[in-house]
């Protein structure tokens, strides 16, 4: 195969990000083209139709479906309120006569004559959309969002829990292998996005989110101690649904990993500028990859970055990303043509790989990723 | 489309969800064989968006590699005569962007709900999930339900033909409520198959023809005793092509380029598997495990079935087999001791990092063991639905269809299995054949006699669509390149003590005993057949009773003939690990499965 490496994450400086704020029905799009806007700033908002609400009227009634609708005492279209009786039987003379209140707060949809049922429909829900990043708007899709742009730092970390949210960075490690301990979270911590070391435990998510911690971004984490945390194991790799009052952040991988060095440079050199991450993570179809971004003033001058058509060559720095070795760093050496068969006796493709002490060894290529300089 | 004799060269595709494959077969001394096969990402995401990018560069490399001129730019040469540069025939299948999701709503849920699903599996679908009006959710549940999943098309079924309407109508209240929107394309509306009660069909009309694209076939269970699945089944592909494919980026081109319909990758590999079961009169068990899902393809009397499992996989779902299987299912599996800690931090990395591939025989067996697990659940869920239709003519009586729900009786019977068809990368791409032999042996646990094949390099696909046009071309291939096969599995049913001489295989003139617990293999060429005598000890069966011996043909294959003498129904390993890890040592051992360490 032509390509058969694995494109590395995204860990640029600076660099133009490009977000994309869609609403999930069609709706209406507040800004303009052209427009800046600041993360907080409503950019799209939609109604989702409410949740329906099914009542067996007939059979309440004890009546044929056909005839249920002499009964009722709203309209189709009109709006109820929750125990609002919306139909009533006559009974004998006034007496036994049963009343059948509206379940619920919204409008009387439709009636059935062949299975009897009443639809009722909650009031519509507002969805609003912010900008999440500040940006200026350079595309509107009609009707469902806009695509904004900003100067930024971007960091793509490899799998992370929670939603989008906004907040200061802080340095709560002085290097990138450390293991944070639960002193180690502050009170004045409240509100912050942390940048973490090589490993988050169970025990520090949770000190995080006593003392309001909104976020942290860190190497690695058990798996064993998230399913701890979350409660559950995850099945499938899409995130992001998670309500634990944290959003996290892994840059590397499972188990004990440091940051890569540079990762953890640049987000060192923001420590105390605001950013907006986001844990959701999606692997099939799509690869939505936890992301870390920190805009910069829009007249920032910025070259593209080059890493969208960057190939794998010799030279190239490159990250392990499978056992053994795994999130060594070291560079490219060789990269021969003809496959070549690994331990396992599976004929692959391969690299010459040399870490920083000038150990060599060889592996498949899928099991490395680039890293951008 | 030339006459089928002027064809002598064809291409195919495949578009998976992470790989496009391309396979190049040509007429060469009178038969048809594959030539060369290439790949390429899959370019239906971001940054690409366009699946006709991923096409091309696999073409691209099958044109290299066969040293053969087939595009010209972005078009795919067509030869007015069979010389030349270009190819005769161009066809493909996808599974990309997550192949086709449906949802299905039938009146009871073991009736015309399971039947609306065996259609909407059999055409190739994932089946998100199944309404029915006793499936115990309430209607706002339901709604919310369907709402929340995002369907590609919802196939909807119930009562049988002059019966009552009312069920029927409800369903079609509950999705009219929903409002239901497509995944793809805000812009159209999402299809909607009505095949249930005729009698219904205006009063479904009325409630679904504004907010749904409907559409109304003959109704899949007419009477409670026979399903007639198939109009409902070519309606799917139909609106597949239409609708689905047309959304996903760059189809519309793509389905220009190919000169039958594009058709979805499970939906073709079933077709196959159907032919073989009907052409050699035999039963068969296929299976196609991937990054994502695992399909089962099954035909057992003379019925076949499909079943999806779209949360499990060696992949991007290998997390999943985790959850579903347990932990210790799959850590029994592993011929060494290992923390957890570390087999779950292993796992994980897998799936956040699916492109990887095992690089060092620990990986390779802890991979090859989550199979087994992904594989055994695969099964389990393929025998719940494999319950279909009993005798010849896809009918049965009122008695045997309430059995089915009463009993939940399977069609899928290991004994009565004559052969097994793997397919997928852990089974295609296994460094020693004998691996993926035991691995299906493992989790399939055929019982008797039975053959293993697996997919060389995955083309059933393409093989499938092309059974469509050119049968001749698909079956020389199929035999001559795609089968591999790897021999005989000989097992007889049932326990005994451990080290008692379980079982005896005599042919020509060999002998071969094996004691229970142990598993043996005898080398047994390619392509050489011989009429065995199988005696099992006095408490084991062959098929035909505790202790009788039976006459049957045994094949040879690139692994040779495996005599599985460590028991069925049940097999079981060793509770203690120390015993366990042993225990695997020795069968790892017996059959040469992998390189001394």
């Amino acid at each position: 195969m032509a390509h058969s490496y694995t494109p590395g994450l995204k860990v640029t400086e600076k660099a133009i990000v490009r977000k994309e704020r869609r609403l999930p029905l069609k709706g209406n799009v507040l800004v303009k083209l052209g427009d800046v806007v600041k993360a907080d700033d409503i950019v799209a908002t939609t109604t989702l139709p409410g949740d329906v609400e099914r009542l067996n009227l007939a059979g309440k009634l004890g009546v044929p479906s056909k005839e249920a609708p002499s009964f009722l005492k709203v309209k189709i279209g009109d709006t109820v309120k929750k125990d609002e009786i919306i139909a009533e039987s006559k009974g004998f003379f006034g007496f036994f006569k049963s009343s059948i209140q509206s379940p619920i707060d919204g409008a009387v949809e439709s009636f059935s004559e062949i299975t009897g049922m009443l639809t009722l429909r909650k009031p519509p829900k507002k969805v609003e959309i912010d900008a999440y990043v500040n940006g200026k708007v350079v595309k509107v899709i009609e009707n469902e969002g806009i695509v904004l742009e900003t100067p930024a730092t971007f960091i793509q970390g490899i799998f992370g829990i929670g939603g989008e949210v906004k907040g200061v960075l802080k340095l709560a490690v002085m290097s990138p292998d450390y293991v944070l301990k639960p002193q180690d979270i502050t009170d004045d911590m409240k509100g912050k996005i942390l940048i973490g070391g090589s490993l988050v435990t169970n025990e520090i998510l949770r000190a995080c989110v006593a003392k309001g911690v909104i976020g942290i971004v860190a190497g690695g984490i058990n798996d064993k101690e998230l399913k701890e945390f979350l409660g559950e194991e995850i099945g499938v790799a899409i995130t992001g649904q998670e309500e634990k009052g944290i959003t996290v952040v892994v840059t590397e991988g499972f188990g004990q990993m440091s940051m890569a060095k540079k990762t953890f440079d640049i987000l060192k050199k923001n420590d105390g500028k605001k950013a907006s991450i986001n844990g959701a993570t999606q692997i099939r179809a799509g690869v939505l990859r936890p992301e870390v971004i920190v805009t910069y003033d829009l007249n920032t001058d910025i070259s593209e970055s080059k890493h969208t058509e960057m190939g794998m060559d010799i030279g190239s720095v490159v990250r392990i990303i499978r056992q053994p070795f795994f999130g060594a760093i070291g560079r490219v050496v060789g990269l021969p043509h003809q496959l070549q068969k690994i331990e396992t006796e599976a004929h692959v493709r391969v690299l010459e790989f040399q870490f920083d002490d000038g150990k060599k060894i060889v592996l498949p290529r899928t099991n490395v990723e680039l890293i951008e300089e | 489309m030339k006459e089928k004799d002027q064809i002598t060269r064809i291409l195919a595709t495949d578009c998976g969800s992470t790989t496009t494959k391309a396979i190049l077969i040509e007429k060469r001394d009178n038969e048809y064989r594959l030539i060369v096969r290439g790949e390429a990402p899959t370019t239906v995401e971001s940054p690409y968006e366009d699946v006709t990018k991923g096409v091309l560069n696999a073409i691209k490399e099958v044109e290299e590699l066969a040293e053969i001129k087939i595009l010209e730019g972005d078009d795919i040469i067509k030869r007015e005569k069979n010389t030349g540069d270009g190819v005769d025939l161009y066809i493909s299948t996808s599974s990309a962007g997550g192949g086709l999701q449906m949802m299905v709503a039938g009146v009871v849920d073991k009736m015309s709900a399971e039947s609306a699903a065996r259609a909407a599996l059999g055409a190739g679908s994932i089946v998100m999930d199944v309404i029915a009006t006793n499936d115990k959710r309430l209607d706002h549940e339901r709604i919310k339900r369907i709402r929340t999943l995002r369907p590609d098309m919802i196939l909807l079924s119930g009562g049988t033909d002059g019966g009552t309407i009312t069920h029927v109508v409800q369903l079609a209240e509950i999705i009219e409520a929903a409002d239901p929107k497509p995944r793809f394309g805000a812009g159209y509306k999402l299809p909607v198959i009505y095949a249930g009660n005729k009698n219904a069909a205006d009063e479904v009309a009325k409630r679904l023809d504004k907010k749904t694209a409907l559409y109304i076939v003959d109704n899949l269970r007419p009477t409670l005793e026979r399903e007639n699945l198939q109009p409902a089944r070519d309606k799917i592909h139909e609106l597949f092509m239409e609708h689905v494919m047309a959304q996903a980026p760059g189809y519309k081109k793509l389905m220009d380029m190919t000169d039958v319909p594009i058709m979805p990758t499970p939906g073709a590999v079933g077709l196959l598997i159907e032919a073989i079961g009907n052409r050699d009169n035999i039963e068969v068990l296929g299976v196609d495990i991937g990054g994502a899902t695992t399909d089962i393809f099954s035909f057992f009397q003379k019925t076949f079935n499909r079943t999806v499992s779209a949360n499990l996989g060696m992949s991007y779902s290998i997390s999943n087999v985790v959850k579903e299987a347990g932990l210790k299912n799959i850590m029994r599996w592993v011929p060494f001791e290992m923390d957890e800690k570390d087999f779950r931090n292993r796992i994980r990395n897998k799936m956040i990092r699916p492109t990887t591939v095992p690089s060092t025989l620990d990986e390779l067996q802890i991979e090859q063991a989550i199979s087994r697990e992904a594989l055994r659940l695969a099964l389990e869920q393929h025998k719940a639905m494999a319950v279909g239709l009993k005798g010849v003519q896809k009918e049965r009586t009122i008695s045997d269809a309430f059995d089915q729900s009463s009993s939940g009786a399977t069609l899928v019977n290991m004994l009565t299995l004559n052969l097994v068809v793997g397919s997928g990368g852990v089974l295609s791409h296994a460094p020693r054949r004998v691996q993926s032999a035991l691995m299906m042996i493992d989790a399939f646990l055929p019982e008797a006699v039975t053959m293993l094949t697996v997919d060389s390099i995955f083309m059933m696909p393409q093989l499938g669509v092309l059974s469509t046009v050119h049968d001749q071309a698909a079956t020389e291939v199929f035999e001559k390149d795609c089968l591999v096969r790897l021999g005989s599995c000989i097992a007889p049913i049932g326990s005994i003590k451990e080290g008692m001489e379980a079982v005896t295989v005599k042919f020509d003139k060999e002998e071969h005993r094996v004691n229970f617990g142990d598993i043996k293999l005898i080398p047994m060429e390619l392509g050489k057949r011989v009429k065995a005598t199988i005696i099992p000890a006095k408490n084991l069966d062959m098929g035909i009773g505790k202790g009788k011996e039976i006459e049957a043909e045994i094949e040879g294959g690139v692994v040779g003939v495996i005599i599985d003498a460590r028991g069925r129904r049940p097999f079981t390993l060793p509770e203690d690990e120390k015993t366990r890890v042993e225990k695997m040592n020795k069968w790892i051992k017996a059959l040469n499965v992998y390189p001394e360490k």
